[in-house]
């Protein structure tokens, strides 16, 4: 914790409802974050088990500096992930990295599986594991009104929880974290729907005094002012990250009809503008963001006959637009929403969802599946086909949708369309067909996220195309954002973090490290990532990445799998170089 | 005087720098749970998000009127500053505001209440909060 040498780690064993609390001096190397949820992630998990046994852990982490800066609002999941069969890396904002610091912890490693339907209230010191049998099976988004009646410290407290999907073990099921915000990526609502944990919750009232106010408020000033007072963050809170929507598009990197083309001709009408003019009704922020970049879209629907009407409200995001629009052929905002509202009730991850039922959809267009399995007659811009096949997906209805359940990998490897399955390593692409570094970027990356390293920038930011200069590129960005990572700030704020910032805002509260000492931490981390990556026998270079990502032109035309095959190697070389080192 | 005035509220995106702020500035602490001015939703986060904080009460002053020991005066412009030497950590403002705007910090022993110093004001990014002239 802040002002202290050790990390303080809330332990809970379901099983046994057993709880202790360590104080680990020993994770300071770590910094906080990432660093330290892969060091508890390596220490207690299973490589000899499948990724949803009950020994396996459900890590979570805040960073070092947890919710005293603008835009350090994240908090890191760590697990196996159940989609991609190795590490699983997953962030979210909203309120529960605050919450987690005011309950007091760093960390909290939940173990083994309750004996029935349970929720975990964590106030403080005061650790319960409470019967859920009779809000097992609820919606997402009733679970937690239900949660908000029945549990104390409104206003002050955070919850997570997972839908039908996540009981089901949908593979890709996401946990909904404060209404807005998820750990959306690779499955972690499939690991606490396995523990048989419907959602828990955080509160707390720790208080910290400051130790030298006058540096700590400069360097708070400093940094607010940077976000508030300059354009750096504008796009963020203005039209939001939608605003990729058009130019993605008009790159050609806009992922559409599966991947069958690069360019939406409607992209226009599911732009940035047009949810701004058509549903945008609220913008909102995670707990001490003053940028507030969350959008929340709303729109109305006829739910019966007889004028019966009602009023939905769903956040949106580029990434939801590609997966539940362009990539599925819709072109309506109110149908993209209404998509969005059936993956957070049912809880999966968006972009996982919508790559799976493009793939369905293509392999029903191809006879791969029949429409007695996808029970749907799906095709590309129909939403109402694709609402009805979310809530299958989630349900698990029949043999054809327990398969897509397990991911668009095993589904493509099952039916014989893994040619078009647009997933690398198992995990389902985001949207961004940009060329090389992102496709690399992917491959290498240690959860398969375009956020490991940024590759799709790469591709955006390069005239002239260099394989070893991308490479480096990528490897020196994994590295640092390891380093952000271990406090957990929002990496849209990733160019206002800079080295030199991050030192002062560190150093402001006692924490006394150079530059040596932060370069130190973040080869510590990927260090003990990609050991983690090696146990669980993952090596990029036996990564099969369908054919689809080479028949369709990215932004540097059509790409050539030998020149991604030495790209991967180069990376890998890279990591041996790193691994090899005494930190 | 100025006083503080959360007025334009449906502009609030939630993201609390106003109690991170105060609470820093104010009670030099890291926690919001020490901030005199709170935000709330209504009904989870889809519901709007309201200003607890001092409303700058005036003539009558239900605060300054239960202190027993007179350690809540009346501030020029409106609402109270705070003697900590003479407060005996009664609770009893606590009680007595309407809009439950005084919290008690049970490790200080006293109330937290807004000065109107207009630190928050500052720090929001969105004009939800105003340092207001108060005209006599």
């Amino acid at each position: 914790m802040l002002y202290e040498n050790a990390i303080k780690v809330l332990y809970i064993d379901l099983a046994t409802g057993k709880i202790e609390i360590r104080r680990r001096t020993d994770l300071a190397g770590y910094l906080g974050g990432v660093g330290i949820a892969s060091k508890l992630l390596d220490e207690s998990m299973h490589p000899e088990l499948p990724p949803l046994a009950p020994e396996q852990p459900l890590v979570l982490a805040i960073g070092a500096i947890a919710g005293i800066y603008p835009l350090i609002t994240k908090t890191v999941a760590m697990f196996i992930s159940p989609l991609t069969g190795e590490l699983g890396e997953s962030y979210a904002g909203g309120r529960l990295a605050l919450t987690l610091s005011m309950a007091g912890y760093d960390a909290v490693v939940i173990h083994g599986k309750a004996p029935r339907p349970s929720y975990i209230a964590i106030d403080g010191d005061n650790i319960e594991i409470k019967d859920a049998r009779a809000i097992w099976g609820m919606d997402s988004d009733v679970v937690g009104q239900f949660l908000r009646d029945q549990e104390k410290g409104s206003g002050k407290r955070s919850i997570l929880r997972i839908g039908p999907a996540g009981e089901n073990l949908v593979k890709f099921a996401s946990v909904c974290v404060d209404t807005y915000r998820h750990f959306g990526r690779l499955g972690l609502g499939a690991v606490m729907g396995s523990k048989q944990v419907k959602a828990i919750i955080i509160t707390g009232d720790k208080a910290t005094e400051i130790k030298d106010f006058k540096e700590y408020f400069r360097v708070y000033q400093t940094i607010f002012r940077s976000v508030t007072a300059t354009d750096l963050m504008t796009k963020y809170h203005d039209l939001g990250t939608s605003i990729n929507v058009e130019a993605i598009n008009a790159l050609g990197a806009f992922p559409t009809n599966n991947l069958t083309a690069n360019h939406f001709d409607d992209a226009d009408q599911i732009s940035g503008e047009a949810f701004a003019k058509n549903n945008l009704v609220r913008k909102m922020a995670c707990t001490g963001c003053p940028v507030g970049c969350i959008h929340i879209g709303q729109f109305r629907r006829e739910f019966d006959t007889g004028y019966e009407y009602e009023s939905v409200s769903v956040g949106y995001d580029y990434e939801l637009i590609y997966s539940l629009g362009s990539l599925l052929g819709i072109n309506k905002t109110d149908e993209i929403l209404h998509l969005i509202e059936a993956v957070e009730k049912t809880g999966m991850d968006a972009i996982s969802a919508g790559v799976a039922l493009a793939w369905a959809t293509e392999s029903l267009m191809k006879g791969l599946v029949t429409e007695a399995q996808t029970l749907l007659s799906l095709a590309f811009g129909d939403s109402e086909k694709y609402y009805q096949a979310i809530m299958y997906l989630a349900n698990r209805e029949n043999a054809f949708y327990q398969v897509l359940g397990e991911g668009t990998r095993f589904a493509g490897a099952k039916y014989n369309g893994k040619d078009f399955a647009l997933q690398v390593a198992g995990n389902e692409i985001p949207g961004y067909h940009t060329g090389y570094g992102n496709l690399v970027g992917l491959t290498v990356g240690a959860r398969h996220s375009h956020l490991c390293n940024g590759g799709y920038a790469i591709d955006q930011s390069i005239t002239a195309f260099d394989e070893n200069k991308a490479v480096d590129t990528l490897f020196n960005e994994e590295l640092e954002r390891c380093l952000v990572n271990s406090l957990v700030i929002c990496l849209f704020a990733r160019k206002v973090y800079n080295r030199e910032t991050v030192l002062k805002a560190l150093n402001a509260v006692n924490y006394n490290l150079t530059d040596a000492d932060l370069t130190a931490i973040a080869k510590r981390i990927y260090t003990t990532k990609l050991r983690i990556k090696e146990k669980l026998g993952f090596d990029p270079r036996n990564v099969k990445l369908p054919k689809r990502f080479f028949e369709t032109a990215s932004i540097h035309g059509k790409l050539d799998p030998s020149v991604t095959e030495r790209m991967i190697k180069l990376y890998v070389e890279k990591c041996s170089t790193l691994l090899a080192e005494e930190i | 005087m100025k006083v503080l005035k959360a007025s334009a509220m449906n502009r609030c995106i939630g993201c609390l720098s106003c109690m991170i702020t105060c609470a820093a500035v104010n009670q030099q602490n890291h926690s919001i749970l020490k901030s005199a001015i709170h935000i709330k939703t209504s009904g989870g986060l889809s519901g709007k998000f309201i200003a607890i904080v001092c409303q700058a009460c005036k003539d009558d002053v239900p605060c300054a009127e239960v202190c027993p020991t007179g350690a809540l005066v009346k501030r020029e412009g409106g609402g109270v500053l705070l003697d900590k030497e003479k407060c005996v950590g009664c609770q009893c403002c606590v009680a007595a505001c309407t809009v439950d705007a005084i919290t008690f910090d049970h490790v200080a022993l006293l109330p937290i209440v807004c000065k109107h110093c207009g630190v928050c004001a500052r720090f929001c990014p969105h004009k939800c909060l105003q340092l207001t002239e108060e005209v006599q």
